[in-house]
């Protein structure tokens, strides 16, 4: 009658998804098997990839930083029961708002003043461009899924086009904008260890991680300590017995959208600011989406996000090596090993669960003292 | 008799889920051709036994014959060539389906339709002849009242060769005259050798159509004997395991002339399809009295108690509560609603009174989540809303007494209960209650007749919709009856009878409200 419910919490939150983990790559060892390569070999390379040096270690902390932006704002969204797939989009604008801030004040302020700046530019590009699908959704009934694709590609497009007419360098021929002065530099991770006498090599991971953290910490608050949180989740889950509470579906739409459109929004101090220190196209490459499957992972809790994103981050670090290291390993099987872990993870998590509970109850009724009947 | 095997014997069965036995050693023996009544609380075992019998879960222990032959079943394809058949509470239909196409899911026999449909049709007719069941096969099932999709249900079993029909609360959804229609042709498909299991909880159904019962509590069988054996008092204390008393309590004092908490004039709402749901609705709710909405479902009382609640903005009228006057212009919000102490127990609990997915602590606010004991500047006060949700489970006798597991978790009983001690925990001047028993079981039905008649008694004001009819007569001091979004007629309770009530409510033959 009961399953997953039935399941303690540890079983549920622990052991399922590493049973999930392991039969993902069981099968993708299967597959490596048939291309005629050494499962093990591919293993210990993709983990000395990601985790096996300070920089591999700095790379994918790097990856998974972007990942877990997204994959917050994933999960905000689905808990006021929205499913943004504008990630993709919102993270572009926040880019684009990281950038304008930075071309038009890192000449002249300094660091202090403008990074403040171009986060929370960063966050209002975001906010905006969720804004719109949002008020579609609340005031007019359109789909929200539909409509943050279609802004996905309107957000594409204006990228390409302030690029290409408004924002590039006249004389340089790569479709990109000019290099950011002095003002916009994130600091990176390696500078900042510097400064306490401790040496790390140079990475692209930079102080966007600690925003990361705190985000995840925030998010966490907001959903399960404080009434909007509170509201959310009611409309989330159950929009009729939000309204009979007296809590306004419109409000908490718009709110939920919001904030989750300035998560992804975050993407561009990353991205833009921490590693490019300039605009260009398709600095995002697919982590939007990526969100979708780390949320999905992480079981829209920010802590599991957090292991989600660090799993994606390996996968993306350790899968750039392992394309180096072994020959005939190629790009492509690194997209088909992350594609397996999606699926076991994201959207077959509970195909393992009514086995794991059987063989729980069965050690459980083993272990407990019989009942005496009478 | 002792000649004629019976038609199901069960014996020993026994079933546990995790730690909690559901079935704990039950015999049940069912004569052929006769309906023999299944009752029980919710939780007693009466589902599960009957999902063992139709191969929807399998038996730890324990033996089945079926017409005097021991029969193993493991899959409900299992049961239905044994020629058992189901018909769940929750129909299993397509809606957008043809009855027709229903009837023939999973019964075709071959791929080629337009042959099967015709067969299938002339073999339905015959059925439907026989049996009285008449259903429009051509017609969508999204189109077809609730009465006849039952009656498509009973006809797909029937189809399919069942001989022995399991009915899982066939009348939960059922009007009064669909009930007696139900019943009618129960009676015809046993005077034809079908053999009938009724689950319910409503005993006046078991007096008025069964040849045995077997009562259930706490997965094993108190009681079994023959229905003119046994009387409704008998079965109630069989079931709860203690004296219950469900009729009409001592009559408190009315106070005609206290002063009104409420009134609505002239409410008038269409719906979004242009139907008039409330026509002309005026009331007045005073402190003192419990005011029962009778009236078949679906004739405005849900509109009615919305618009009170301030759910429903209607299209004229006007509302007088606590020294304010609401226009449709400026109606009540269901947060002002509140702040004037009126509280408000949805029909739907499950849809509108929690948040399902919620631990119990959470939904145990719902509605009260900005007052300052639960939301300080922004911060929920998890402590506070724990200790109270404790309490007030402990005073409405929640169970299980966890405020940690999730809502949908709770019987529907339970649930029940939950909501009515948040809405009444606050003292309200004024309670608005839906369906306060639907789907509850007798213990707990007791139980919340208690409440409210102590809600009365305090000084409030109650208005009550419910479509049983036993309840308005049991509870109310005042009944107005509703028909077509009209009220149709207001009686002191003296002067209620079912007959009365029955003309009010709009049907052309009032015994047909009276179930028994």
């Amino acid at each position: 009658m009961t399953s997953g419910d039935a399941l303690p919490r540890w079983l549920d939150l622990v052991v399922l998804p590493l049973v999930n983990l392991a039969l993902a790559l069981l099968v993708c060892g299967i597959v490596v098997l048939v291309v005629g390569l050494d499962p093990w070999q591919v293993l210990a390379s993709l983990a000395k990839g990601a985790f096996g040096s300070r920089i591999g270690i700095s790379y994918t902390l790097y990856y998974a930083t972007t990942f877990v932006f997204t994959g917050l704002a994933v999960a905000v969204a689905f808990h006021g029961g929205l499913f943004n797939i504008g990630g993709e989009g919102q993270a572009m604008l926040g880019g684009i708002g990281t950038a304008l801030v930075a071309l038009a004040l890192a000449d002249r302020w300094p660091v202090w003043a403008v990074l403040p700046l171009m986060t929370i530019a960063a966050a209002a590009f975001g906010m905006a461009w969720a804004a719109i699908p949002a008020a579609l959704q609340a005031w007019r009934g359109s789909h929200v899924v539909i409509t943050t694709i279609m802004f996905n590609f309107i957000a594409s497009a204006l990228l390409s086009w302030l690029l290409i007419h408004v924002l590039k360098e006249p004389g340089n021929m790569t479709v990109e904008s000019r290099s950011f002065g002095p003002g916009a530099h994130v600091p990176g991770v390696h500078e900042l260890l510097a400064v306490l006498g401790i040496e790390w090599p140079r990475s692209p991971l930079n102080l966007s991680v600690a925003l990361a953290a705190l985000s995840a910490v925030l998010v966490y608050l907001l959903v399960w300590r404080t009434r909007p949180g509170y509201t959310l989740r009611a409309v989330g889950f159950a929009p009729e017995a939000a309204r009979y509470a007296g809590i306004r579906p419109r409000a908490q739409v718009m709110f939920s959208m919001l904030l989750s459109g300035a998560l992804a929004g975050f993407v561009g101090i990353n991205e833009v600011a921490g590693v490019q220190g300039r605009l260009l196209l398709d600095y995002v490459v697919g982590a939007g989406f990526a969100g979708i499957a780390v949320s999905l992972i992480g079981r829209n809790h920010p802590m599991g996000i957090v292991l989600a994103a660090l799993l994606f981050g390996a996968l993306y670090q350790g899968g750039a090596e392992l394309a180096f290291e072994i020959p005939g390993f190629s790009r492509d099987m690194v997209f088909t090993l992350q594609g397996l872990i999606v699926l076991f993870s994201g959207a077959m998590a509970q195909v393992a669960a009514p086995t794991l509970a059987r063989a729980w109850f069965a050690i459980e009724r083993r272990m407990a003292p019989r009942p005496v009947h009478g | 008799m002792a000649s004629v095997a019976p038609a199901v014997a069960l014996r020993g069965i026994r079933k546990r889920f995790g730690a909690v036995v559901a079935n704990d050693g039950v015999d049940l023996m069912v004569a052929a051709g006769s309906v023999h009544g299944i009752v029980g609380e919710n939780g007693a075992g009466k589902s599960t036994l009957m999902s063992i019998l139709y191969g929807l879960q399998r038996a730890d222990g324990g033996s089945i014959a079926v017409h005097g032959t021991p029969a193993l079943i493991r899959h409900s394809r299992d049961a239905m060539r044994l020629g058992i058949g189901m018909v769940h509470q929750h129909f299993m239909l397509v809606d957008t389906f043809s009855a027709l196409d229903n009837v023939l899911l999973g019964a075709e026999p071959g791929w080629h339709l337009p042959g099967t449909r015709a067969r299938a049709r002339a073999k339905l007719q015959a059925l439907m002849h026989d049996s009285g069941l008449q259903v429009r096969l051509d017609a969508a099932v999204e189109e077809l009242p609730v009465g006849e999709r039952q009656r498509l249900e009973i006809l797909k079993a029937l189809y399919r060769g069942a001989r022995i029909l399991i009915l899982d609360e066939p009348t939960a959804v059922l009007t009064p005259q669909e009930t007696e229609a139900l019943f009618a042709t129960l009676r015809r498909l046993r005077t034809r050798g079908t053999t009938i299991l009724l689950i319910t909880h409503k005993l006046r159904e078991i007096i008025a159509l069964t040849d045995a019962v077997t009562v259930m509590r706490a997965g094993r069988v108190v009681l079994d004997c023959a229905t003119a054996d046994t009387t409704m008092d008998a079965l109630a204390q069989a079931m709860v395991g203690r004296r219950v008393h469900l009729g009409r309590a001592d009559d408190g004092v009315i106070a005609a002339d206290a002063e009104p908490l409420l009134q609505a004039e002239q409410l008038r709402w269409r719906d979004a399809s242009g139907v008039t749901r409330l026509d002309d609705v005026s009331l007045s709710l005073r402190a003192g009295e419990i005011v029962g909405v009778a009236g078949v479902a679906g004739n405005g009382q849900s509109e009615l108690l919305d618009a009170l609640a301030g759910l429903l903005v209607p299209d004229h009228g006007e509302l007088r509560l606590a020294g304010r006057r609401f226009t449709p212009a400026a109606w009540l919000d269901p947060t002002t609603a509140r702040e004037l102490s009126v509280a408000h127990v949805p029909e739907d609990r499950q849809l509108r009174g929690l948040v399902l997915p919620f631990v119990a602590w959470e939904s145990a606010v719902l509605g009260y989540h900005t007052r300052p004991r639960y939301d300080q500047h922004g911060w929920m006060q998890h402590r506070a809303m724990f200790d109270d949700t404790v309490a007030m489970m402990e005073r409405f006798d929640v169970r299980p007494r966890n405020a940690r597991i999730r809502c949908a978790q709770f019987s529907g009983g339970n649930q029940q209960k939950l909501v009515l001690a948040r809405e009444v925990s606050p003292h309200p001047r004024v309670l608005l209650v839906g369906q306060p028993t639907r789907g509850v079981d007798i213990g707990a039905i007791e139980f919340i007749h208690g409440r409210l008649r102590a809600m009365r008694d305090d000084g409030s004001a109650v208005l009550m919709v419910s479509s049983e009819l036993d309840e308005i007569l049991a509870l109310a001091d005042r009944v107005l009856v509703m028909n077509r979004g009209r009220v149709s007629g207001e009686l002191p309770i003296t002067a209620c009878t079912e007959a009365a009530l029955g003309r009010l409510m709009g049907d052309a033959d009032p015994a047909a409200v009276v179930c028994a």
